[in-house]
């Protein structure tokens, strides 16, 4: 009990958010946060056993040629496919983030709504409007998921960038799993509260404005907008009027996801 | 054997990009498709087993959304198209096909590669079908760009039997050739035949002195005791062109001009550069501490906190993205960043900034042979600065468009990096880098080819039909990303002692550059890693090809080096090594290629001697006489110019880092672009770079000394208004300009713009050290005409300058929505006639006008009495009218915020005499509007005692719109949904 939180970030092929995630991590409270080039893993992947979390994050991994995360996923499904597997059922945790969350989809750690691991359920598409969009949304979350990471959260404002956000499910057995297992974690939501499918509030058209997904343990987890893009309070688009209204909080909203994980971790593993 | 593997969606996926094309074809070309599916299609060029090809077919494919195409038997499409690579065009999405391959294989094929296409495929109504000659045109226009593109087309009945296709795959075969070029016996018209022959951009002054180099008796001994020939060959010549190119020697800019003025009086000036940039800068510098580096390395430097430097620079990449835009921008980005990791030991690109100038996008007149439509040109241009930005996890904070009919010919690509560099790196300056000679030439990042051989050269001529192809690139971001994260990690481990980028004029230029500190470099170019065979000598040498650093490493620590460099995948090559000799010597294996006298290389190259005469003025004290003031607001909203274009810029990352403050877009719905940014640079210091820029070139063409003025005026003044510290700023200079040289048939108007341009420097030089913000790097593209069909189109007169600037916290920074009901609204500084290049009067098409330019001592004044303001936590809100004066800039600040403005017109202070709409319209300079709490008022008045202050309006909830009074009367008012229908024109993206 009460673990000292070691947090792994994969880095290196075109991956780009290490600085902000790392940033997040600490100021969440880890107590070692460490980055970690795929090649480094490759050649020493005895270093995944000491950590408690695994963090794949945003970016560009091979320049999203043939599908976002498609390249990295093979990447990762030859090399570290044994050592991902005693990872996840040891019952330590893996965070995705937009291109990292794309790669745990096309991995198949993502949504594994059956338990099984490297068999690709789910896919993560080109947006409906046909192109990248940087834009800020408001999220709520699933109170009823099984999610580690979004304990106590209720909604959240956070920014979303990304060409491929589209989630889509093999077939409807898949989606009812999900349904089913409260894996669907976080909602894009219009300015009356619902879910929506309409743009900008969701940025990509997923259907029934599914933004985020867990596994069925709530460990492993993913989503498209971007928490560690909003740790500061300083980044919220309105932070200037904010400040100045005596508003603005001492915290990014992102920040939360990763206080969470880190207090899980200390707890649980 | 070649296998194919051609992947399309499932029943029931709709096809999105289809739709874009199915569009695009309805839109423009005479035959309309009723629908259009896109597949891709990859090539394996390398040898693989049934067993293997059925597990890459299995992983290439998303079993969610897509399956494989087994055969055509039973489709039926009136028209396919496939659109691929020609030979030797760089092919990302394959190289990584190639990589996921291996990946899968667990081997990596022997000489293999996969060739990546698009297939496209038509149904078109009964009776619509285009011939093939047709549906080739159309291919072109719409699909692919001939110049690195190659279209296919199959008519329905090829269809069904097509199982191959054509792959770019380069066949040449290496005989290398290093020729003699005998110019010491040729005389003037074959020297004349040789430089056009080989794109070589000389002039006659510089080919004689060539000739003459080679002619001097100790050079021919000193080359014969070297193994080289007395003629010069090949690579020598080529050498030579480059580095004496406009590109990189500027040789405009450094030439002797005899100017004669308007009175008819004559004068010199020994270098523009010497005396306009580089003394300013180098006066101002002796009143200050905050300028670390500045015109002896690849970007400008500035302190900035106890942990990082700050450096920036701008670049233009016009010529390339002329012809391919979407190629051209993408390397004008990825270049510039380059520029940034090669500063001092190596800085870490922080911020891109980019700003265009396009012909407008609906312009519809005839387009001459040779140049590509407007709108395409700036789809392709964004698209490229689009994907070379966001996947290099660079967030954008600037972004710009102008539109004139002038940038037809020439768009203008401006872009530009601001990067982090460590103070200290392992106990040693981080700013500063020194070559040992026996430090080995290090070659990191892609291979060579053909690519932007001539780039140099090039883009110092006028475009013309026969413009070189090859000086054609395209960048790959990853390829480069690889690479920087390797160099960071290199850098911190001290594993080089200096680097620099490889850019125009390629291992010519950068392993030239360097050689000047040991005084010589020695190099073997067969050790260069190519992209294919068939390179000679002289193209490995000047080659261009992108995403490449030079370094010089220690031989004590080329096996550390190398030995990361293969763990993080970046292909090294050590090339040779830095001497003292005094030459540049290169070898191919042991054949000789180049052996040229350092000095003679840098600095043998005469002064240019020009001719200038002083501009015509076009102001005049025109007034503005406008009935409808609301119908002229709502005109200019709706502009291309000044319209949103929100949804266009958000296709770029601006938050990514996650420390972006004041961003491109700002207001309660993020849709008003902001005057300036604020970005931080980690997450525990509160110091911002605040970033904005001035570009006017309706003010320079109309009295290029005054619009100079301006334009510095106004960017500094945006990034005061935002928060900069107005003691530590600094400016970047970037100047595009017609041609300048003067030629009886080809240039008959050359001595005026040359005029132009040193009218320009002259303000340049007193205003950038007056205002704080000196110039620390700049660059300058001189040839900016196209001559095509008998028609030449000139670029207006089109400086660029930016601002950099420190602000001590971040947190003060001011956005220009007005934060609370009641707070006082406030304008700083004097409002005057000056309509001449004014947003106004172009809208009217109303020509002279004077242009609105700062008096002989600014208006830093008043810019530094309103940061003590903002320091002082009272500023709640500001924003600075630029184009459109007051009136946008009011009618800005409503549509940022979520309250009323009431504004009262007549209690802005002027200078003269105006009338109302004379007073909103005027784009003077040396204003801002503000909004303080009435609490603060007494405090702030105090403050800014002696300064042109007036309150003039009030933040009011009572409405939520811009009402504007004239004594008690409301004399125009306009509600936030009439602004808004005008400003958001354009809408959202989907």
């Amino acid at each position: 009990m009460a673990a000292k939180p070691h947090i792994l970030i994969i880095t290196g092929y075109g991956l780009n958010c290490q600085e902000e995630s790392a940033a997040a991590f600490r100021m969440a409270g880890a107590s070692a946060v460490e980055m970690i080039h795929l090649n480094d893993l490759i050649a020493a992947p005895d270093k995944l056993a000491k950590a408690h979390l695994l963090m794949l994050i945003g970016g560009f991994s091979y320049g999203d040629h043939i599908a976002a995360g498609r390249a990295f996923a093979a990447r990762l499904k030859h090399t570290l496919s044994a050592p991902f597997r005693s990872f996840v059922r040891e019952g330590r945790l893996i965070l995705g983030v937009c291109n990292g969350f794309q790669i745990l989809m096309k991995l198949g750690l993502l949504p594994a709504t059956g338990g099984a691991l490297f068999s690709q359920t789910a896919t993560i598409t080109e947006n409906i409007c046909g192109h990248f969009y940087d834009g800020w949304v408001t999220l709520k979350a699933n109170p009823e998921s099984p999610s580690v990471y979004t304990r106590g959260i209720d909604r959240l404002y956070l920014p979303v960038r990304h060409g491929e956000g589209r989630i889509l499910f093999k077939d409807t057995s898949v989606e009812d799993g999900i349904r089913k297992n409260h894996q669907d974690v976080l909602h894009y939501i219009g300015p009356c509260g619902e879910p929506t499918e309409e743009f900008p509030y969701n940025p990509n058209g997923s259907a029934g404005g599914l933004a985020g997904l867990c596994d069925p343990t709530g460990r492993i987890f993913g989503l498209m907008p971007h928490p560690e893009a909003h740790i500061l309070p300083w980044t919220h688009p309105l932070a200037l009027i904010k400040s100045r209204i005596g508003d603005l909080p001492g915290k990014g909203d992102g920040l939360a996801i990763f206080i969470n994980a880190v207090d899980f971790i200390r707890h649980h593993l | 054997m070649t296998r194919f593997l051609e992947i399309k969606l499932q029943n029931g996926q709709h096809d999105f990009r289809g739709d874009r094309v199915l569009q695009s074809f309805i839109r423009q070309a005479p035959f309309k498709p009723a629908t259009v599916q896109v597949r891709r299609l990859y090539a394996f060029d390398f040898a693989v087993s049934d067993k293997e090809w059925a597990s890459l077919a299995d992983e290439f494919v998303d079993p969610v959304t897509e399956e494989v195409v087994l055969s055509h038997e039973a489709e039926s499409p009136s028209l396919v198209y496939r659109v691929g690579f020609l030979p030797g065009v760089t092919d990302n999405e394959g190289r990584t096909a190639l990589e996921m391959a291996s990946s899968i294989l667990g081997r990596t094929p022997e000489s293999g590669a996969v060739y990546t296409s698009l297939l496209y495929l038509f149904d078109l109504p009964r009776g619509d079908l285009p011939n093939h000659e047709t549906a080739v045109e159309w291919g072109y226009r719409i699909l692919a760009n001939r110049l690195i593109e190659e279209v296919d087309v199959f008519f329905s009945g090829d269809w069904k039997k097509t199982t191959r296709y054509a792959i770019p795959v380069i066949t040449a075969e290496d005989h290398i050739l290093v020729e003699e070029v005998p110019v010491t016996s040729m005389d003037e018209k074959a020297l004349t035949r040789l430089n056009h022959e080989r794109h070589l951009a000389l002039d006659e002054r510089e080919l004689a002195v060539i000739r003459d180099h080679f002619a001097d008796s100790s050079i021919r001994s000193r080359r014969r005791a070297a193994g080289f020939s007395e003629h010069p060959l090949d690579a020598e010549i080529e050498m030579v062109a480059q580095t004496w190119s406009e590109h990189c020697k500027h040789k405009i800019f450094a030439s002797l001009i005899t100017y004669r003025d308007a009175s008819g009086e004559e004068f010199e000036i020994d270098s523009l550069y010497r005396t306009m940039i580089k003394e300013p800068t180098k006066r101002a510098m002796e009143k200050t501490d905050h300028i670390i580096s500045v015109f002896e390395d690849n970007a400008g430097v500035l302190s900035f906190n106890d942990r990082h430097h700050i450096c920036y620079k701008v670049e233009t990449h016009n010529s390339p993205s002329a012809l391919d835009p979407y190629g051209g921008a993408m390397t004008g980005i990825v270049g510039v960043n380059r520029d940034i990791l090669g500063t001092g030991k190596g800085a870490v690109p922080h911020i891109n900034v980019w700003g265009y100038c396009f012909a407008p996008p609906d312009y519809n007149s005839p387009i001459p042979s040779g140049l590509l439509p407007p709108r395409r040109i700036r789809e392709g241009v964004h698209k490229g600065v689009i994907d070379g930005g966001n996947q290099s996890g660079i967030p954008y904070a600037r972004g710009w468009e102008l539109f004139d009919e002038r940038y037809l010919g020439k768009p203008l690509v401006y872009c530009g990096t601001v990067g982090l560099l460590p103070r200290r790196l392992n106990g040693e300056d981080g700013a500063k880098k020194r070559i040992l000679p026996g430090d080995l030439i290090v070659m990191a990042g892609g291979r060579i080819g053909k690519d932007g051989i001539h780039g140099a050269t090039f883009s110092s001529r006028q475009l013309d039909e026969t413009s070189p192809v090859q000086a054609v690139q395209i960048g790959d971001p990853l390829t480069q990303k690889k690479m920087t994260d390797f160099l960071i990690e290199a850098r911190d481990q001290g594993l080089y002692r200096s680097i620099t980028d490889n850019g125009a004029g390629g291992l010519a230029s950068s392993v030239g550059e360097m050689a000047r500190e040991t005084g010589g470099a020695w190099l073997d170019l067969a050790r260069a890693p190519l992209k294919y065979h068939g390179l000679q000598p002289w193209e490995i040498l000047i080659s261009e090809a992108q995403e490449r650093m030079t370094l010089a490493v220690p031989p004590e620590k080329l096996e550390p080096f190398m030995a990361l460099a293969g763990k993080r995948d970046v292909l090294c090559t050590v090339l040779g090594h830095f001497t003292a000799s005094g030459f540049f010597h290169a070898v191919h294996n042991n054949r000789p290629v180049c052996y040229l006298d350092m000095e003679f290389l840098h600095n043998g190259l005469p002064q240019l001697e020009l001719e200038a005469v002083a501009p015509p003025s076009g102001e005049d004290s025109s007034r503005l006489r406008e009935e409808d003031p609301g119908a002229l607001l709502l005109g200019l909203l709706s502009t291309e110019e000044l319209t949103s274009k929100e949804h266009l810029y958000r296709t770029y990352d601006h938050e990514v880092k996650g420390l972006s403050v004041l961003k491109p877009f700002t207001g309660v719905l993020g849709d008003v672009h902001s005057d300036a940014s604020v970005t931080a640079t980690d997450y525990d210091h509160f110091e911002g770079v605040v970033l904005s820029e001035g570009v006017n070139p309706w003010y320079c063409e109309l009295n290029p000394y005054a619009g100079t003025a301006a334009i510095i005026d106004e960017a500094v003044r945006k990034a005061v208004t935002a928060g900069a510290d107005p003691s530590h700023m600094a400016g970047l200079d970037n100047f595009c300009w017609p041609d300048p040289v003067y030629q009886a048939a080809s240039n008959p108007d050359g001595k005026e713009k040359l005029g132009a341009l040193v009218d320009s420097c002259r303000a340049l030089a007193h205003f950038a050290p007056l205002y704080g913000a000196p110039c620390i790097s700049g660059k300058d593209s001189m040839k900016n005409d196209a001559f095509l069909e008998g028609r030449k189109i000139s670029i207006p007169y089109t400086l660029l300058f930016s601002v950099i600037a420190r602000m001590p916290d971040y947190r003060k920074a001011a956005a220009p929505a007005p934060v609370r009901d009641g707070d006082i609204l406030y304008g700083l500084g004097l409002t005057r006639r000056e309509f001449g290049g004014s947003a106004a009067f172009r809208y009217l098409g109303h020509p002279g006008g004077r242009v609105p330019a700062p008096p002989r001592e600014g208006f830093i004044d008043i810019y530094r009495a309103y940061h003590r303001a903002l320091r002082a936590g009272l500023i709640q809100s500001a924003h600075t009218p630029s184009r459109g004066g007051a009136a946008l800039s009011l009618a800005l600040q409503v549509m940022a915020g979520s309250f009323g403005l009431d504004v009262h017109v007549d209690r802005l202070l002027t200078g003269e005499p105006l009338s109302p709409a004379e007073v909103l319209f005027s784009e003077s300079g040396g204003r801002i509007f503000m909004t303080l709490s009435p609490e603060q008022a007494a405090d702030f008045e105090e403050m800014m005692t002696g300064l042109p202050l007036a309150r003039v309006g009030r933040v009011t909830e009572a409405h939520d719109g811009l009402c504007l009074y004239h004594g008690e009367e409301v004399w125009l008012s306009m509600t936030r949904e009439q602004l808004k229908n005008a400003y958001q024109r354009s809408g959202h993206g989907c």
